[in-house]
């Protein structure tokens, strides 16, 4: 029962996440530029415009020159979400790379560490959001949830790793049972059952929430613009 | 707008991030337009009945023809970056004039009329209803915004406030509910030609007395073979001027004018203006309307081949370089029948500088021995366009003539300038008396940067190329204790160092 009720979520899930970002990649990308408003100086050619778009989606570059304060703590959260899924890749793939080997052993041996930057940078920008007055006055219900569940996948995860381990075996061959569509029973460890659960939450309510700034930052006309109004005519498509 | 005594900020030269006090700015707000402008530009002549249900329609038509709108209301994660950035936030304290705080009051709209989350849960995804209330803070706010982008500059995503006040102002219109002051001047531009409603014959009249002053101030200095002038509607000149109507005859506006044909004069360069084309100003992009702007923006594409020019160049006027630099060739445009050696259209200051670079033009810089000179970055003109071949020359090209025009020259605290700029405090549909305590308290940091090169440098004289902003700070300056005739343009001092 439980498996098969989490087989149908995990799949159901998964739809949302990728139909639902599909869905606002083709909006975004389909929706018209009338008129050309890219934020000056901006790049004359498509390589400027390109290596802008990658430095303020990798380095967050605008941020750096806005607020080094929020830069510090988006920079920590982000680098800490990818470390954390990369090391999740070996639940999903068999045999395990070299590559993702290697950066488990790395991980191991700084120990709990890895624990704490997933969490401290949550617990900066929710206590930055409480603290700052004109943060906390835009701030909305959403702003905080999303801190709050990923603080909790965060917590059981490592309540996983060090306190209360589930059968690893188990928790592989029900992954990869999902993913070559022979389900395989679901582990009973509550906590991986709870971070399993919250992990579920968070991929369906993805699209719908402010987490997809991660696919539209790609899309922003005021940085995605070549700075070339005069050189080459812009036509509005839907004023021809 | 409150009738007691506006609190003009003090001056300590430091530009400080206030503690929140909400709803400080709601009071402030524009006289709407009266029913008549309404009619006339095709909206409705009040707020129509079901103005809910009207509003959510334009909403929807505006979302799928504007990717910035849609995506920006989308990706917004309330980082809080922008917060401190707006002169607005920093000069009321209303957190709803923080750029997040205003896109939020549209944002809460569209998510509870076109999202899932918010047509589920309502106020915990961040829904409301428009209701009458908010359709209040949406006129008073989305009137508080320059459209200046200096948080778009400071967004990790580039969200462009201007984009959303615009949208907010266009669906306002179409509910019957819009500013007076800048219907009227739209309205100015489709009967007249000119933001000022100047008919031909009065620019006409006011030209030949600029001339002739300028000849008697000059005779006075004993020099008498001067025959610079300001031609008009000349068809087949190379060069057509395109100048805000202020610089007709508003002070220290035609200052600039001046500068303008005297450097045409040297150059030796047969140019004119235009009674037709006589606006280079586009009040169409406050109101957020494409069909006003481009309106407005027709006259120049006629005029360039009624007149049979060659080349296009543009006045002193911040948000019109925006419209010229960026929007013309998409309005009003091509431009086949101009000279494609040079760009289309051209800045003033980017002609000026050729000038001076190719020795057409000599400068004394003795001539403004008296000023200390900083240079206040337009934000229209710093974060939307660009001056010559490498990004930044925005920046560096009026920096490099008033250098060339004196020899005292000293910039702001570099967190003020080029593309960090404030906007005036007056731009986008805010210049107009009933908003003066607005603009007073948004051109606080402008003023404290100010004040410290005042206090520093001695600096006397500032000058600009925006119309619009030397509206403001010459009604601005004398209330922070500044001379009103501390503000000029850049081809004022090109005017003055000119060797005729």
């Amino acid at each position: 029962m439980l498996s098969t009720c989490y087989t149908f979520s995990a799949y159901f899930a998964i739809v949302i996440f990728v139909l639902g970002i599909l869905c606002k990649v083709w909006k975004y990308a389909i929706t018209p530029n009338p008129l050309k408003i890219s934020l000056t100086p901006a790049p004359t050619n498509a390589a400027g415009v390109i290596l802008r778009v990658i430095l303020d989606a990798s380095l967050f570059n605008s941020l750096f020159k806005s607020n080094k304060f929020i830069w510090l703590g988006g920079c920590a959260l982000h680098l800490a979400l990818l470390i954390v899924v990369a090391s999740h890749i070996r639940f999903f793939v068999s045999p395990v790379p070299e590559l993702i080997m290697l950066l488990q052993t790395f991980l191991q041996s700084i120990g709990i560490f890895i624990g704490a930057i997933f969490l401290a940078p949550i617990g900066y920008l929710f206590i930055r959001r409480v603290w700052v007055d004109r943060i906390r006055f835009v701030s909305i219900f959403a702003d905080y949830f999303i801190l709050i569940l990923l603080f909790c996948i965060g917590l059981s995860g490592i309540t996983m790793k060090y306190f209360i381990r589930p059968d690893l075996v188990a928790v592989k061959t029900f992954i990869m049972g999902l993913i070559s569509f022979s389900p395989e029973p679901m582990p009973t460890n509550p906590i991986f059952i709870t971070h399993f659960t919250l992990i579920l939450i968070l991929l369906a309510y993805f699209p719908f929430s402010k987490l997809i700034h991660s696919v539209g930052i790609f899309f922003s006309p005021t940085r995605n613009q070549i700075d070339n109004s005069r050189e080459k005519r812009h036509v509005n498509p839907w004023d021809r | 707008m409150a009738k007691e005594k506006i609190e003009v900020p003090k001056l300590t030269g430091k530009i400080e991030i206030p503690r929140i006090k909400p709803g400080a700015a709601l009071v402030c707000e524009h006289h709407k337009a009266k029913e008549q402008m309404l009619t006339e530009l095709g909206y409705p002549s009040a707020l129509v009945e079901n103005w809910q249900e009207k509003a959510i329609a334009k909403m929807r038509e505006l979302l799928n023809k504007y990717k910035s709108l849609k995506l920006y209301l989308d990706v917004c994660v309330r980082c809080g970056a922008c917060t401190d950035k707006c002169q607005f936030f920093l000069g009321t304290a209303d957190p709803k004039n923080t750029p997040v705080g205003r896109q939020e009051l549209l944002r809460k709209i569209y998510r509870r009329y076109f999202t899932p989350a918010g047509k589920l849960l309502g106020g915990l995804a961040g829904a409301e209803d428009f209701t009458e209330e908010m359709l209040k803070e949406w006129y008073a706010y989305f009137h508080q915004c320059s459209q200046c982008r200096r948080c778009s500059l400071a967004c990790p995503y580039g969200i462009d406030t201007a984009e959303i006040s615009m949208a907010a102002r266009e669906i306002m219109h179409s509910i019957g509910l819009g500013t007076k002051y800048t219907d009227e001047i739209i309205l100015k531009v489709f009967n007249v030609g000119n933001n000022l409603g100047m008919q031909p014959k009065a620019i006409k009249s006011s030209l030949d007395f600029c001339v002739d002053e300028m000849k008697e101030a000059y005779e006075e200095k004993g020099i008498t073979n001067i025959d610079v002038k300001i031609p008009m509607d000349v068809e087949g000149a190379d060069i057509l001027l395109v100048v805000p109507s202020a610089d007709f005859f508003a002070s220290p506006h035609i200052e600039s004018l001046l500068g303008y044909a005297k450097v045409f004069h040297q150059a030796g360069i047969s140019w004119t203006l235009s009674s037709y084309a006589s606006e280079a100003g586009n009040f169409g992009m406050f109101t957020g309307s494409y069909d006003g702007m481009k309106k407005v923006a027709s006259r120049i594409g006629q005029a360039v081949r009624d007149l049979k020019v060659k080349r296009l160049v543009i006045g002193e006027c911040g948000h019109a370089y925006r419209i010229a630099y960026n929007f013309w060739n998409t309005l009003t445009g091509p431009f086949d029948t101009l000279d494609p050696k040079y760009p289309v259209p051209q800045h003033i200051c980017e002609f000026t500088y050729d000038m001076i670079k190719r020795g057409a033009i000599r400068l004394d810089k003795s001539a403004n021995d008296e000023f200390v000179v900083t240079y206040h970055d337009s934000c229209n003109v710093a974060r939307a366009t660009r001056m010559g071949d490498m990004p930044g020359g925005q920046f560096e090209i009026p920096r490099a003539i008033i250098k060339a025009c004196c020899n005292k020259f000293v910039d702001m605290p570099q967190e003020t300038i080029r593309e960090n700029t404030f906007c005036c405090g007056g731009g986008a549909g805010l210049l107009t008396d009933e908003m003066l305590e607005i603009r007073i308290k948004g051109a606080m940091p402008r003023m404290q940067a100010l004040k410290q090169v005042v206090d520093s440098h001695g600096v006397n004289f500032y000058v600009l190329i925006c119309a619009i902003c030397k509206a403001q700070f010459t009604k601005i300056f004398p209330m922070y204790g500044f001379p009103m005739d501390m503000v000029g343009g850049v081809h004022q001092l090109v005017s003055r160092a000119i060797i005729l």
